[in-house]
């Protein structure tokens, strides 16, 4: 029986006279990995932030295990359990890796010894023990990246959605990125990837959406989506359709 | 793990004891100088320290660069001055209604304000501030351009007042200083002091971890605002004269921010090395030249900081290792930090 933890119900938005989002509707289910595709402005981020809360979409609402979230803001999103990273690195530059996720751990608790207890839990668990007093300014991009993870998971969200963690990585680089995906999934949080590069994600994830000019092109597992000749049509063009 | 834990709280501890020694320190030293002009420059350096400090709370941790600081200076001294002339409440009670009001005014000028972002935020301050000059100026209530007196009725310290002694100053001034840097202390290791830097770093990021931007601001505004405030008042005393210039005036408003920009944005001790640095040199250069030209001390006052800024952008903390919040340069140790980053 499905139990979705996230609806997505007839979503659209428009920028101007740009429609980013046509009539999305898709559901989440608990605990899957799912990834979220499409070529270059195919709305995937926009969508994204009309989840995270950044955005509020024209029409259509989106459920949180049956609660509207939509239109309510970073700030509430975050409280109800919704936690995201950034496609282009956000961290706090001026502060060091415990500072930075302690600002997440603080969605939770208001004591900054509690906050620190809760960072330097989720700093281990991504691997940046040895960091953690390191400023932020000073990581690799790899490790700006998982410190968005880390920072996001301070937050204690039930859904983390990741906005292009694994672009621009090195292959090995992002096989270490693809564990950590597959460690947080085990702690019971659900997650949504946003990806472009289709291989990156397709080892990874249990189901795919695939976006295209704003509007959902295909639904299915991964094995499907690049079988689809509607999604090769949207990636590559009529040529490499094969009938 | 726990000796993690302890990194940022043993840093925070060795600071709450360099600030005590400093403390004892500085309450001894007037004590075997007894000139005058010596205790006075240390009465106003002390002054600097805690007003720069208030606007480091804001423009600093906060990063919301305040050109306006002068209008809560104002309001501090007016409010005390106003209350012992006409209703003859003692400054001591009188400083902290203007320090109340100056960080009430600086809400009701975050309100507004804080709806802008970067330069335009900067800009704002800096025409609210000379806005009220003008009003000000023209308030008869408060004397409008004369400018209130204080009148000196006996030596009290109630009263804050004394008739020659600069020594109750300089205590006075040490205490809010101290106060200030205690302030400071506090906010940076709570929650607010991580969402103030948070905020200044990335707004966007801020909000995706239920950073509320703008209540943040609003207390940062609101503590910046009476520190200063409080200032005012001791410095109307001090004094014995306040004036919409001296109140409320524009230059006011940079010299109350330059120590904490000079000697390091965002760090506990950056206002307290810059106001160090800065006034004995801006009331050297005014002694030095007496009265050969008006503003030629303001133009060599002007080359020493910017020879300052191009040789220490960091501020004057990075002589000691301490990292500024202001982001951008970095200190040596960061190539190491990066290296060892790289071999992980």
């Amino acid at each position: 029986m499905p139990d979705p933890i996230l609806q997505v119900r007839g979503v659209s938005k428009s920028f101007g006279s740009v429609q980013a989002n046509v009539d999305v509707t898709f559901d989440v289910e608990r605990g899957e990995i799912l990834g979220l595709i499409g070529p270059n402005g195919a709305g995937k981020s926009t969508l994204f932030n009309s989840i995270a809360g950044a955005e509020t979409p024209d029409s259509g609402e989106i459920l949180l295990d049956g609660k509207c979230i939509s239109g309510r803001g970073p700030v509430a999103c975050t409280q109800l359990g919704i936690g995201r990273t950034f496609q282009v690195v956000r961290s706090f530059d001026s502060m060091t890796v415990l500072e930075n996720v302690m600002v997440g751990a603080f969605a939770r608790v208001s004591r900054v010894r509690q906050a620190m207890t809760i960072a330097l839990d989720v700093i281990d668990f991504c691997g940046l023990t040895s960091h953690v007093d390191t400023p932020a300014h000073s990581l690799t991009p790899p490790g700006k990246r998982r410190l968005e993870v880390a920072r996001a998971l301070a937050t204690q969200p039930r859904i983390l959605l990741l906005d292009e963690m694994l672009t621009g990585l090195t292959p090995t680089e992002a096989q270490a990125g693809m564990q950590l995906v597959r460690d947080v999934r085990t702690r019971g949080i659900t997650i949504i990837m946003v990806e472009h590069v289709m291989e990156v994600l397709l080892p990874l994830i249990d189901r795919a959406i695939v976006l295209h000019l704003g509007a959902k092109l295909a639904e299915g597992s991964p094995k499907d989506m690049v079988r689809n000749p509607d999604v090769i049509r949207a990636y590559l063009g009529d040529r490499y359709v094969v009938a | 793990m726990s000796t993690q834990t302890n990194a940022i709280i043993r840093r925070r501890r060795r600071e709450l004891i360099i600030g005590a020694v400093l403390l004892v320190v500085l309450a001894v030293l007037p004590l075997p100088i007894p000139n005058v002009y010596l205790r006075g420059l240390m009465v106003l350096t002390l002054l600097y320290a805690g007003l720069s400090q208030g606007w480091n709370i804001l423009g600093g941790y906060c990063g919301q660069i305040s050109l306006g600081h002068a209008l809560y200076f104002g309001i501090g001294g007016y409010t005390s001055a106003m209350l012992f002339t006409k209703y003859g409440i003692p400054p001591s009670v009188g400083m902290f209604v203007g320090g109340g009001l100056a960080g009430a005014a600086a809400l009701l000028v975050g309100w507004p304000c804080f709806r802008l972002s970067g330069h335009y935020y900067a800009i704002a301050t800096l025409v609210v501030g000379m806005m009220v000059l003008l009003l000000i100026t023209n308030w008869d209530f408060v004397n409008a351009a004369m400018g209130i007196t204080v009148p000196f009725r006996h030596e009290s310290w109630i009263n804050l007042e004394f008739r020659t002694a600069v020594l109750p100053f300089h205590y006075f001034m040490l205490a809010y200083a101290a106060v200030a840097w205690l302030l400071a202390w506090i906010v940076e290791g709570s929650r607010w002091g991580f969402y103030w830097r948070a905020v200044k770093d990335d707004v966007a990021a801020a909000r995706s971890l239920a950073v509320r931007v703008f209540p943040s601001k609003m207390a940062a505004a609101a503590i910046s605002g009476a520190i200063t405030g409080v200032g005012g008042a001791l410095y109307t005393q001090y004094v014995g004269f306040i004036d919409p210039d001296s109140g409320f005036g524009l230059p006011l408003s940079v010299l109350i921010a330059l120590p904490a920009v000079v000697g390091g944005v965002g760090t506990l001790w950056g206002p307290f090395l810059g106001a160090a640095f800065l006034i004995p040199v801006q009331q050297l250069i005014v002694a030095w030249l007496g009265s050969t030209g008006n503003g030629i001390d303001l133009v060599i006052y002007g080359i020493v900081i910017m020879g300052l800024a191009l040789a220490r952008p960091q501020g004057l903390v990075s002589l000691f290792g301490i990292r500024s919040l202001a982001g951008g340069e970095v200190l040596a140790d960061t190539s190491a930090a990066a290296e060892a980053v790289d071999n992980a």
